[in-house]
């Protein structure tokens, strides 16, 4: 199966949170060295429930899916929910199989928020 | 011509994988039956150790590995095996010159010059030892079309009140004084695919500075053309095995006998002394002073065999099938819209590397989709950030050609392009 499937070319076209917010609680850029892709993520907190969560940069097809599948999760959701994800759950949000190399870019996008977590 | 299949036929992976189309070989070629057989051969029937035993199986051993030391000095036409040094690899080469030279005869306010194509292992360890010594870091830029500028350098600190312009200047006289210690410079950009004119640039900076050492990266040039080392004029030349049909880990630092003689050892240790008390250590004469350890026999003696099976399928003729495909890739790829093709025009001046990039699509997910294909394509910044930040870009699609690849490798990269282009249309 090709990792290449719809969903993931539709959030790839159309990010979801994609941009800006004006005042985060907290943001963070982050870079994966294999590729060279760049995220930087912010969220909005109130008391310790995600109400606002952005993300931009330049990436993949699979890190730019993933940061717009995780951010439309993470939206609404606990910090202690949150700190509990996975790079099971990320394979599982993204519904394809990735290899050793493509799984970093999924991940990158976990990365960030789990910083933004702490 | 070429008979492609035939040479196909002696490279083992392609039996395994009968529809690849392989197009890393500027990262590292594949291996043909004759290179295996050879590393094999040493371990099967005669894997002792070099240089020290007494009994037969040694000598032989000690008589393969040598032999290549002659061989790698002919295929290079350098004055003698003496200045043949194995190491793992390029990398390993230059930062042995980079720490036996570099770091003994560079001080405060010395300068040395390099250039923004190079892959990072002759760019990385000229910086750091700039820093560590307090050296002037210069890097020669490049043209829109991916030559060397030779002809603008403008030092950062030039003075607006100056009379004289750059335009006026020759490069070379205003990057490289007297003051330069060392000249890094590739034979060839593994992105651009740009043939630098090397043996004019030695010239040129040794008439500047006599005293100047030169030291060229070869790895993207030995395994394509014939180089005469010492018509190039350079002072240290290094290149690896693995990108010329040889193993990895087995490369080689060429350097000028009387450099290479002057120098200390890198690695101390054993195989490099010829005498060992309390108190001191004679070290062993040039080469073997620079090999402490065992080295990678087997390797060494698989790069043998590679130098014969290049020699006799003759350089020229790999060169003349390269510039075919490179010049038949760029015709295609040019046809294609929204590609953007980095380096030289002129196939004269290109060695078999094209990289490029696809409007709106990400290089990784270019070269996942040709893998789908059996395409393998190298995609991301290979070992060159310095220049992707000058051609203002984060990555790059990588094609790279060698002596196993046809017109209808070609033909798939571009198919694989098209499907890449309807999947993000």
């Amino acid at each position: 199966m090709s990792i290449y499937q719809e969903i993931i070319l539709e959030h790839y076209r159309h990010p979801k949170n994609y941009g800006e917010i004006k005042n985060p609680t907290k943001k963070i850029k982050l870079t994966n060295p294999l590729c060279g892709d760049r995220i930087e993520m912010m969220i909005k907190l109130v008391d310790n429930i995600i109400v606002e969560i952005k993300f931009q940069g330049q990436g993949c097809a699979i890190s730019q899916a993933a940061s717009s599948l995780l951010t439309d999760y993470a939206k609404g959701k606990s910090k202690e929910k949150l700190k509990k994800l996975d790079r099971e759950f990320m394979i599982k949000l993204l519904g394809i199989d990735l290899g050793p190399n493509r799984i970093k870019c999924a991940l990158l996008p976990l990365e960030a928020l789990k910083k933004l977590l702490i | 011509m070429f008979n492609i299949s035939k040479i196909k036929n002696d490279f083992p992976i392609f039996k395994y994988h009968r529809q690849l189309t392989y197009l890393d070989s500027a990262a590292m070629s594949l291996k043909p039956k004759v290179v295996i057989e050879a590393e094999d051969n040493y371990y099967k029937k005669y894997s002792a150790n070099i240089h020290r035993g007494i009994y037969r199986l040694s000598e032989k051993a000690t008589e393969e590995y040598e032999n290549v030391r002659r061989k790698i000095a002919q295929f290079i036409n350098a004055d003698s095996e003496k200045e043949i040094v194995f190491v793992r690899n390029t990398t390993e080469a230059i930062n042995l010159v980079a720490y036996a030279l570099g770091r003994v005869n560079l001080e405060k306010g010395d300068e040395i010059v390099t250039t923004i194509m190079e892959h990072h292992s002759n760019f990385v360890p000229w910086q750091a030892l700039s820093n560590e010594v307090g050296a002037i870091f210069k890097v020669i830029d490049i043209t829109d079309d991916g030559y060397l500028n030779l002809d603008a350098y403008k030092p950062k600190t030039q003075n607006p009140k100056s009379k004289i312009t750059t335009k006026n200047l020759n490069f070379l006289e205003s990057i490289i004084t007297k003051k330069t210690k060392i000249l890094a410079l590739t034979y060839v950009s593994n992105v651009l695919g740009t043939i630098n004119p090397v043996k004019e640039i030695i010239e040129t900076a040794k008439k500047i500075n006599p005293r100047i050492i030169t030291v060229v990266d070869g790895a993207q040039a030995i395994p394509h053309y014939k180089i005469h080392v010492k018509d190039l004029g350079c002072d240290f030349l290094a290149f690896s095995g693995q990108k010329m049909l040889g193993p990895t880990g087995a490369g080689v630092l060429w350097g000028r006998k009387e450099l290479l003689t002057q120098m200390s050892p890198f690695l101390f240790g054993g195989e490099m002394i010829s005498e060992v008390y309390l108190n001191r250590t004679i070290f062993a004469q040039i080469p073997h002073k620079f090999e402490a350890g065992t080295p990678h026999i087997a390797g060494v003696i698989g790069l043998g065999a590679a130098v014969d099976y290049l020699t006799q399928l003759g350089l020229d003729k790999v060169r003349d099938h390269e510039k075919d495909l490179t010049a038949y890739a760029l015709l295609k790829l040019a046809e294609l819209k929204d590609v953007t093709i980095y380096g030289p025009k002129e196939i004269d001046r290109r060695a078999g590397v094209v990289t490029f990039n696809l409007k709106g699509v990400h290089p990784h997910d270019v070269a996942a989709v040709l893998d789908e294909e059996n395409v393998c394509l190298r995609s991301g910044h290979h070992c060159a950030m310095p220049l992707h930040e000058r051609l203002g870009i984060d990555a790059s699609v990588r094609a790279s050609f060698y002596l196993y690849n046809s017109k209808e490798d070609v033909d798939k990269l571009i198919n694989g392009l098209l499907k890449v282009k309807k999947i993000f249309k």
